[in-house]
């Protein structure tokens, strides 16, 4: 049952990493966008409150990113495990 | 040229190049009408994907929304653009590797149940109806503003034009007229928020402009000017909210897995070659997303500070043109409380309701509103809804600028309405007639099936349409909270929870729809004086109750599933399969 190990591991790994990034997801909408806004307010940022700024804009970008370095770092995941798709036609 | 002239052309012009586009890319097989043959380029699916998710609600009243709700405005933004991260990493991969056509595909097969399948219709088809309704009258209210165009006669043309490439193309065709509508709507919304962000602050990047100082003199960044002015009309300031923090927490949780959980959205990664090209696909769609809903606040922000600037104090026989002809169709009013001839915008409704107007004009040739005034200092009403279609005018752009403005608005409403006509078609098609009442079906013969009940479809959205019934965002926003409550925990726990059986996962849907559409309906329509934040359960609104409707569906999922027979070692097989990406199949064709 070597492939089934194989996959076990494969998938704990994409989870942990899914979890780390949802983890970063949470913090910044959330956590800074919602739940600290009115403490994170009391800062600026380029001419922006720092909480509204979180809300509005910043963590959109965040989003962004995750979305890409989820991606990328699935692509080595899957490598790393040979269940990747790249291969095939 | 005059702005309706501009209008007329790129109008035409657009609408000849998605008809074009349909024609050029006519799906030949159940397999190229459902997913477009599974051969679509990631980055060609995230323009689709932004195009069919941005609808006339993003592109028309969001900003509208948030000029007038300031920080509260927050729960679209993130909620609509948060639910692609969770779409990407729990979703799109695994489904896209489960290779088949429509949602329910899924969760009939996952959940080994014609039951299941139905409970999984049903839900989609409330959903995508009650999100279409919005597009229709976006459709309606661009028309009769720019095109002088009666909405019923605007909704059928609009109609017409969908049906062509909808019909005729089915998800080939629609992929390809959406990502050229994306750059239509894209370019339509940036180009006027570049100019007005140049105007007020001097800085040719709105993102930027909205922190940036405004080139009055003040001193005063565009946020800071904002609180300030807001404040001494009496109102809240731009960057406070009103609304609770659980509210606001409770809204915007519903709107992020209410977005993964739209049948519209998920069916596009269905589209490209491969696992990874899902999850790359999903980047590239909040890519193109993330560009529209970072200038949107900017959009906001000026918009509000330029409709004060212009409206307030100032004489009616003054006021700029775009006021009176918004007030001509009704969109915006005026009530002179003071009798001093001058606009005065304070917090408050100026009077009770939605404006009603008799066929008289007052000596200074605005329109008399026949409702009865409030006793506050406001005397303007103005429709959220039109702050997008009017800034131009407001800002006083070239005539080129507001025409483009029209035709994107046009291809955000009409992008989403087809993506939406599609899941409706397919799933009746698919779902209800090719694997529940009539087996054997050829491909030939569910083609057509399809095809007909695609355009049964597009008749009923144009009756939407046509007879509204609430404001764009509002109605899109209840379509949320029934995919938050009952689709997206069945999708998430079919794939994650290898225990979760057929009785769970049917009870928890059941359970979480009900419970939401009740409160929903509670609020919203049978007492609607209810609808107050002391009556909400836990403080949380309608809008925001999709969130309980989801932890509802999950309890009651897991529950159940735990007392009830184990899952079949088939179906086991089937989970493992969808969590590795290796061997992925083009779509099935049984």
């Amino acid at each position: 049952m070597a492939n089934n190990d194989n996959h076990n591991a494969y998938w704990r790994a994409n989870v942990r990493l899914m979890l780390v990034l949802l983890a970063i997801w949470f913090t910044v909408s959330f956590g800074f966008g919602i739940i600290a806004v009115d403490w994170l307010n009391q800062f600026q940022f380029f001419g922006f409150k720092f909480g509204f700024w979180w809300a509005q804009q910043g963590s959109i970008y965040v989003f962004v990113i995750l979305v890409f370095v989820y991606t990328a770092k699935m692509k080595k995941i899957d490598r790393q495990h040979g269940v990747s798709d790249d291969e095939e036609g | 040229m005059d702005a309706q002239t501009l209008t007329y052309i790129f109008v035409f012009l657009s609408f000849s190049l998605y008809i074009g586009i349909a024609v050029w890319s006519r799906a030949g097989s159940t397999s190229e009408f459902y997913v477009a043959g599974g051969g679509v380029h990631p980055i060609a699916n995230g323009m689709a994907t932004a195009a069919d998710w941005m609808s006339a609600a993003s592109f028309i009243s969001m900003a509208g929304i948030i000029a007038f709700m300031g920080y509260d405005g927050t729960v679209y933004l993130m909620g609509w653009t948060g639910g692609y991260v969770i779409l990407a990493l729990l979703l799109a991969p695994y489904l896209r590797k489960f290779g088949e056509f429509t949602v329910p595909d899924f969760i009939g097969t996952r959940y080994y149940s014609g039951t299941a399948r139905i409970v999984a219709v049903v839900c989609l088809i409330a959903i995508s109806f009650t999100y279409i309704a919005g597009q229709m009258r976006g459709v309606g209210i661009v028309f009769s503003q720019f095109l002088n165009i009666p909405i019923t006669w605007g909704v059928i043309v609009g109609m017409a034009v969908v049906f062509m490439y909808a019909v005729l193309g089915g998800m080939k065709g629609i992929t390809y007229t959406q990502v050229a509508q994306y750059c239509v709507l894209i370019f339509a919304y940036l180009v006027p928020a570049i100019f007005i962000s140049i105007l007020i602050t001097g800085v040719p990047i709105p993102q930027l402009g909205l922190g940036a100082t405004v080139l009055d003199g003040s001193g005063l960044s565009v946020l800071d000017k904002l609180d300030a002015t807001l404040v001494d009309l009496g109102f809240a300031p731009y960057t406070d909210g009103s609304k609770s923090t659980i509210d606001v927490f409770a809204i915007t949780m519903a709107l992020m897995i209410g977005t993964a959980g739209l049948p519209h959205v998920i069916v596009r990664f269905f589209t490209v070659p491969k696992v990874s090209d899902a999850r790359l696909s999903a980047g590239y769609a909040l890519l193109f997303i993330a560009l529209l809903y970072t200038t949107a606040p900017a959009v906001g922000a000026f918009a509000r500070l330029n409709f004060v600037d212009t409206v307030h104090n100032t004489a009616y026989t003054e006021v700029d043109g775009w006021f009176k002809s918004w007030e001509d169709i009704g969109l915006i009013a005026w009530e002179d409380k003071n009798a001093d001839g001058k606009i005065q915008y304070h917090p408050g409704t100026p009077f009770e309701g939605k404006p009603t107007f008799d066929d008289s004009r007052r000596a200074d040739g605005s329109r008399v509103v026949t409702n009865a005034p409030t006793a506050n200092t406001n005397e303007v009403y103005v429709d959220r809804d039109i702050m997008v279609l009017a800034n131009p005018e407001i800002a006083a752009l070239p005539a080129w600028v507001i025409a483009l403005v029209a035709a994107g608005g046009l291809a955000a409403a009409l992008s989403t309405a087809a993506g939406l006509l599609l899941v409706i078609s397919t799933s009746v098609s698919h779902d209800l007639i090719k694997k529940t009442f009539a087996r054997g079906l050829s491909d030939k013969k569910e083609l057509l099936a399809a095809r007909i009940a695609a355009a049964v479809a597009i008749v009923i959205a144009g009756y939407f349409g046509i007879y509204p019934f609430g404001f764009v965002a509002q109605v899109v926003a209840f379509a949320f909270g029934l995919a938050a409550a009952s689709l997206f925990p069945a999708l998430l726990l079919g794939i994650f929870d290898k225990r979760m059986n057929n009785t769970g996962a049917i009870a928890g849907m059941v359970s979480g729809l009900v419970f939401t559409l009740a409160y929903i309906a509670f609020f919203k329509f049978w007492s609607p004086e209810l609808n107050t934040a002391e009556h909400w359960w836990f403080g949380i609104s309608p809008e925001g109750i999709g969130m309980i409707g989801a932890a509802i569906n999950f309890a009651v999922a897991f529950v159940v599933s735990r007392s009830t027979q184990a899952v079949p070692e088939d179906v086991l097989g089937l989970i493992e399969n969808i969590r590795i990406p290796k061997g992925v199949d083009e779509p099935h064709l049984h």
